[in-house]
């Protein structure tokens, strides 16, 4: 124990009145961590899932992505193909190295080249899976992990990313209730909220896009899996 | 950096005759202020979650010594590490301490006010560590070496024409020797100067908007993308956070991001909101592979539990000073410390001494906009009353303003008096001030004007009024 934070404690809990770490804080505190209890959610996301969905993609527009929604995993290497050569995009890829990724039927548009794994600087186009779409504000959320990488959220010019129909929820709490299923008491180095492509007003407030992050953000909606 | 002395009067007076700094004030006004209504309008739940935001704080303030051990306990469980400093010398020496251990040459910056607060840049610098700031706003005043005049536009106050000098100076011995002058070209520029150097960093630094004592994380809020590329890129990144950032639980986080984008820059949400808990685990695709949280006291566990308490609420969202008219007339850099605006005048004292900040709780009209649009309703003017008396009490006011403190006292104590003498002088400056709605100056009260602009009154007292409504 450092004296500068014995010297801390004791500060705080002098201006608290209280013995430093005191028991019935102590208890008051594993209280209110423990439930875990929701404040204010607002209305605006809480709907039916198909209207959940719609507000998902109108919000993410709102916010600069453009929105591809589509009918089944197998269709994605089309989708990807087609917005590339919209765009007049490169047609090599990095994937985020998730086997639902890697294992798309990528043979299907042989002009793409794939890669997989963390991207290099010169990587200009990746793709990565999110474990939730937030309605409320059009909000991706992903995490690293074996099968995640992280900077290549941040580094190509075009990120586009894969969100099943399943994953979209009404609110933030919605998704960490998601999150904190899927991954136990093991909680990610990293959970990234994405919410539209990068972006600066640093120069006379003037919006530009594109500031250190991807230029482009592109979403893939894919709407089979829905319950 | 190079703060400028701390002569509220002198910089206030240099800052309005600038012209090109009283265009760039009026831009933060039409930006920031009318995003922030139109985002507000958007979202019916907005003051209830302004509320729940201020329990939050209130109740975690009160057990801050409990929380702050748990978010510590948390980080270690992650393999993080967290070091408690308790005044800016020791934070910076441990940061340092930390590069010196993966022997860093360079370290890539987030945006950070408390890297601000610890003057951390030149420690580094003269110690052998360059720092390099990747948020544009704050790499711009980096190139031209000075501090930033807004906590979350550090560059509001530069034109166009100014960036385009500067990164024509700076960028050409880099090779780029041709001017640019569109704002897209700027960006691209600053784009691809940094982006071989986060991948070349040996540490990342960031701040923290908030740390969650439920999972031990830090989180940050960008726009640019800059944060992550420099937390993520490097062999280690180093949080730097105030011991009051942290909140209870990822609900808690949600509710907390909610208000501070809206407030800020009136986004329904910022574009990258991230949070990190510990290093990156063994199997990790990337990520750095260390993790350290240095946490600042810095006077403020002092804070608690006294009226300055209050302002350990704060976020951080600049909300009050894109609303404030002394702002608005003076800009950042006329406050002389790290903190301008309400908050600034607020807090500021509290660091520097009331001696040194004697100016700065009188840099207000208390007109009370800054308390009604701050998201965790902190009585911001309440609180540099709180100041002015101490002030006045330690003697550092000056003469007049004693004299006439006192003289006002006497009346004051004499209701009839009062009321006589407040019903002559709403009534001339309404008078005075019709049509426009504001002074620009007062008559004998030259020093209070050259600041700021009066706002008008309506022309009956508070008082009068009262009694009107109540009739
Ligand atoms: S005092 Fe309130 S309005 Fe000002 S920066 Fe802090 S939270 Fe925002």
């Amino acid at each position: 124990m450092s004296a500068a934070r014995t010297a801390i404690l004791n500060d705080i809990a002098r201006g608290l009145g209280r013995a430093p770490l005191d028991p019935a804080a102590q208890a008051a505190v594993t209280r209110r961590i423990d439930s875990r209890t929701r404040n204010t959610v607002p209305l605006r996301g809480q709907l039916p899932a198909a209207e959940q969905r719609d507000l998902f993609v109108s919000q993410a527009q709102a916010m600069g992505a453009t929105v591809n929604r589509i009918g089944s995993t197998e269709t994605i290497p089309d989708a990807i193909a087609d917005y590339l050569a919209g765009h007049n995009l490169p047609t090599e890829l990095i994937l985020s190295p998730d086997p639902d990724l890697t294992g798309l039927p990528w043979q299907r548009r042989p002009l793409l080249s794939i890669k997989h794994g963390a991207p290099w600087p010169t990587d200009m186009v990746g793709v990565a899976l999110a474990v939730a779409g937030v309605a409320e504000t059009g909000t991706l959320v992903l995490h690293s992990g074996a099968h995640a990488s992280t900077s290549l959220n941040f580094t190509p010019d075009t990120h586009i990313v894969v969100v099943h129909g399943s994953q979209v929820v009404g609110a933030y709490e919605d998704a960490f209730d998601m999150l904190r299923a899927k991954v136990g008491p093991s909680w990610p180095r990293t959970v990234n909220l994405i919410t539209g492509p990068s972006r600066t007003a640093d120069i006379e407030q003037t919006l530009i896009m594109g500031a250190h992050g991807p230029r482009r953000l592109h979403v893939i909606l894919v709407e089979n899996q829905t319950a | 950096m190079n703060f400028q002395p701390l002569d509220f009067k002198a910089n206030a007076r240099k800052a309005m005759a600038d012209p090109n700094l009283r265009e760039a004030l009026s831009r933060v006004q039409t930006n920031f202020s009318g995003r922030r209504a139109e985002a507000v309008a958007r979202l019916p739940e907005f003051d209830q979650l302004r509320h729940d935001a201020r329990a939050i704080k209130d109740h975690v303030l009160a057990h801050l010594d409990v929380y702050l051990e748990r978010f510590e306990q948390k980080v270690v469980e992650a393999g993080g590490h967290v070091h408690w400093c308790r005044t800016p010398r020791e934070a910076r020496e441990t940061i340092l301490s930390l590069c010196r251990k993966v022997e860093a040459k360079t370290c890539t910056k987030g945006k950070s006010m408390i890297a601000e607060e610890i003057a951390l840049n030149p420690f580094l610098a003269a110690n052998g560590v360059q720092p390099i700031e990747t948020d544009l706003g704050e790499y711009i005043i980096q190139l031209a070496d000075e501090p930033p005049s807004h906590i979350i536009g550090p560059a509001v106050h530069k034109t166009k024409a100014q960036i385009s000098d500067l990164f024509h100076e700076h960028h050409a011995k880099l090779g780029r020797t041709q001017r640019i002058t569109d704002e897209q070209g700027l960006v691209n520029e600053a784009r691809e100067i940094l982006r071989q150097k986060y991948f070349d960093a040996d540490v990342g630094i960031t701040g923290a908007n908030l740390l969650v004592a439920e999972t031990g994380s830090s989180v940050i809020v960008t726009n640019e993308g800059n944060g992550d590329l420099t937390q993520t890129l490097p062999k280690m990144h180093i949080v730097i956070a105030s011991l009051e950032k942290v909140v209870p639980t990822l609900e808690d986080a949600c509710t907390i991001l909610r208000v501070l984008a809206r407030s800020a820059t009136g986004q329904e949400f910022s574009v990258y909101t991230t949070f990190s808990t510990g290093p990156r685990r063994p199997d990790d695709v990337d990520g750095p592979g260390e993790y350290h949280v240095v946490l600042l006291d810095n006077g403020r566990s002092a804070m608690v539990g006294t009226v300055l308490g209050e302002l350990l609420r704060c976020i951080r969202c600049g909300a009050c000073m894109n609303h404030c008219p002394v702002y608005q007339s003076v800009g950042g850099h006329a406050y002389g410390w790290v903190y301008p605006g309400p908050i600034g005048a607020a807090l500021d004292p509290h660091f520097i001494g009331i001696e040194a900040g004697q100016h700065l709780p009188q840099a207000s009209t208390f007109c009370g906009r800054c308390e009604e649009v701050c998201p965790m309703q902190i009585p911001l003017p309440a609180i540099m009353r709180h100041w002015r008396e101490q002030s006045f009490s330690a003697r550092v006011t000056p003469p007049l303003q004693r004299y006439a403190i006192r003289l006002w006292a006497m009346a004051a104590r004499r209701p009839a008096l009062y009321r006589l003498g407040a019903r002559l002088a709403m009534g001339a400056l309404a008078l005075a001030g019709r049509g426009r709605g504001r002074f620009a100056r007062l008559p004998l009260a030259g020093g209070w004007t050259a600041g700021r602009d009066l706002p008008a009154p309506a022309g009956r007292t508070f008082q009068d009024q009262w009694r009107g409504a109540r009739e």
